[in-house]
């Protein structure tokens, strides 16, 4: 075994290893990062911007079966790819499509389904 | 006692030859930094590239403080300062959730531990605006421009989700979220050609913000940074 074939073997292991680039964050750190300084921490719409009184409109209940059941995946996708004016919500809702690929945004709607313990509506 | 006049005027000499005199100098404020704030602060960059290292960062990134700051409101401020960002560096590692409601535990957010002398500050200053990114536009924003506060203020807290994390002081009174930096006294400390540049590309300043990207017009961008700099 020469120390080529090693060199080449730990830049296989690193690069097998490393995450793919733009994909080093899980669903939840998204959801920690871009979402709950507005929806909470526990995704109830309590969230640190909400409760100083920053929010003119209130942020969405995520946790709310009642509330996510009315919207479909798509509105949802929509509302965080292009912000809550282009599912005729509130322009404090940002658009987030150019931080977040589509993959990212698959998951958050994934995710919030298991927040709301409910499906999309029809 | 005439043996040591010589070494003793040579040392007084090779002395005053390393003491810099007269005006500070970059060199000396990059080892104030180093020594006085550098234990927080970056002045290295990149930013972090992972929501972990975000988590990490102690304070704010400043390798391109030159850009972002200005000099005056630097001095001043490395000799007194006081806080700037209730919800700290990162708001995340400062929340406190009770009966599902988020806010801010202002005991865990620490003031900057280190106050510098006039002359430190002077050297600091020097050093960190001399930390420029070189891709930043200059003059893009026209500061003479007279601006409608009714229309910005749509902007800012109608049209676009700007107050819902940035706190403002509006007809005397502060207003907004906490996630983001307050705003209020902005203009004392913020080059306007860098607000117009972050509102523009929030992730080439910081890859990992948890400030949007909006598309917006020159104007709009314009109007949104001479009012984030106006005083209110």
């Amino acid at each position: 075994m020469n120390r080529f074939a090693i060199g080449f073997g730990c830049i296989v292991a690193a690069t097998a290893l490393a995450p793919a680039p733009g994909r080093t964050e899980t669903v939840e750190e998204n959801y920690r990062l871009y979402c709950v300084q507005c929806h909470g921490m526990a995704g109830t719409g309590q969230g640190v911007n909400q409760t100083a009184g920053g929010l003119a409109v209130s942020a969405r209940d995520h946790t709310s079966a009642e509330q996510m059941a009315k919207l479909t995946d798509d509105e949802i996708r929509l509302a965080i790819a292009k912000g809550g004016d282009a599912v005729q919500k509130s322009e404090l809702m940002p658009p987030w499509g150019d931080v977040l690929a589509a993959k990212d945004i698959d998951d958050l709607v994934a995710y919030l389904r298991k927040l709301c313990k409910c499906a999309a509506a029809k | 006692m005439a043996r040591y006049r010589f070494p003793i005027v040579a040392g007084s000499g090779l002395l005053l030859a390393i003491v810099p005199a007269g005006n500070a100098t970059a060199l000396d404020g990059k080892a104030v930094f180093a020594e006085k704030c550098a234990s927080c602060h970056t002045a290295a960059g990149p930013a972090p590239t992972t929501f972990q290292g975000v988590l990490r960062r102690k304070a704010p990134d400043l390798h391109y403080a030159g850009s972002k700051f200005k000099r005056e409101w630097l001095v001043r401020w490395t000799q007194n300062p006081t806080p700037i960002r209730s919800s700290g560096t990162m708001f995340l590692n400062h929340v406190v959730t009770e009966d599902g409601k988020d806010r801010i535990d202002s005991r865990t957010v620490l003031s900057c531990p280190s106050r510098l002398s006039s002359q430190e500050a002077e050297t600091v200053g020097d050093y960190l605006m001399s930390l420029k990114d070189p891709n930043m536009r200059i003059g893009v924003v026209d500061r003479n421009r007279k601006f409608s506060t009714s229309v910005a203020l749509r902007l800012f807290t109608k049209q676009y989700p700007c107050m819902g994390c940035h706190t403002v002081k509006i007809r005397d009174k502060e207003t907004g979220g906490v996630s983001g930096p307050p705003l209020t006294d902005a203009g004392e400390r913020l080059n306007p050609d860098w607000v117009y540049a972050r509102i523009e590309n929030p992730q080439y300043w910081d890859p990992k913000t948890w400030m949007p990207r909006i598309e917006l017009s020159h104007e709009k961008r314009e109007t949104l940074t001479l009012f984030v700099v106006a005083p209110k």
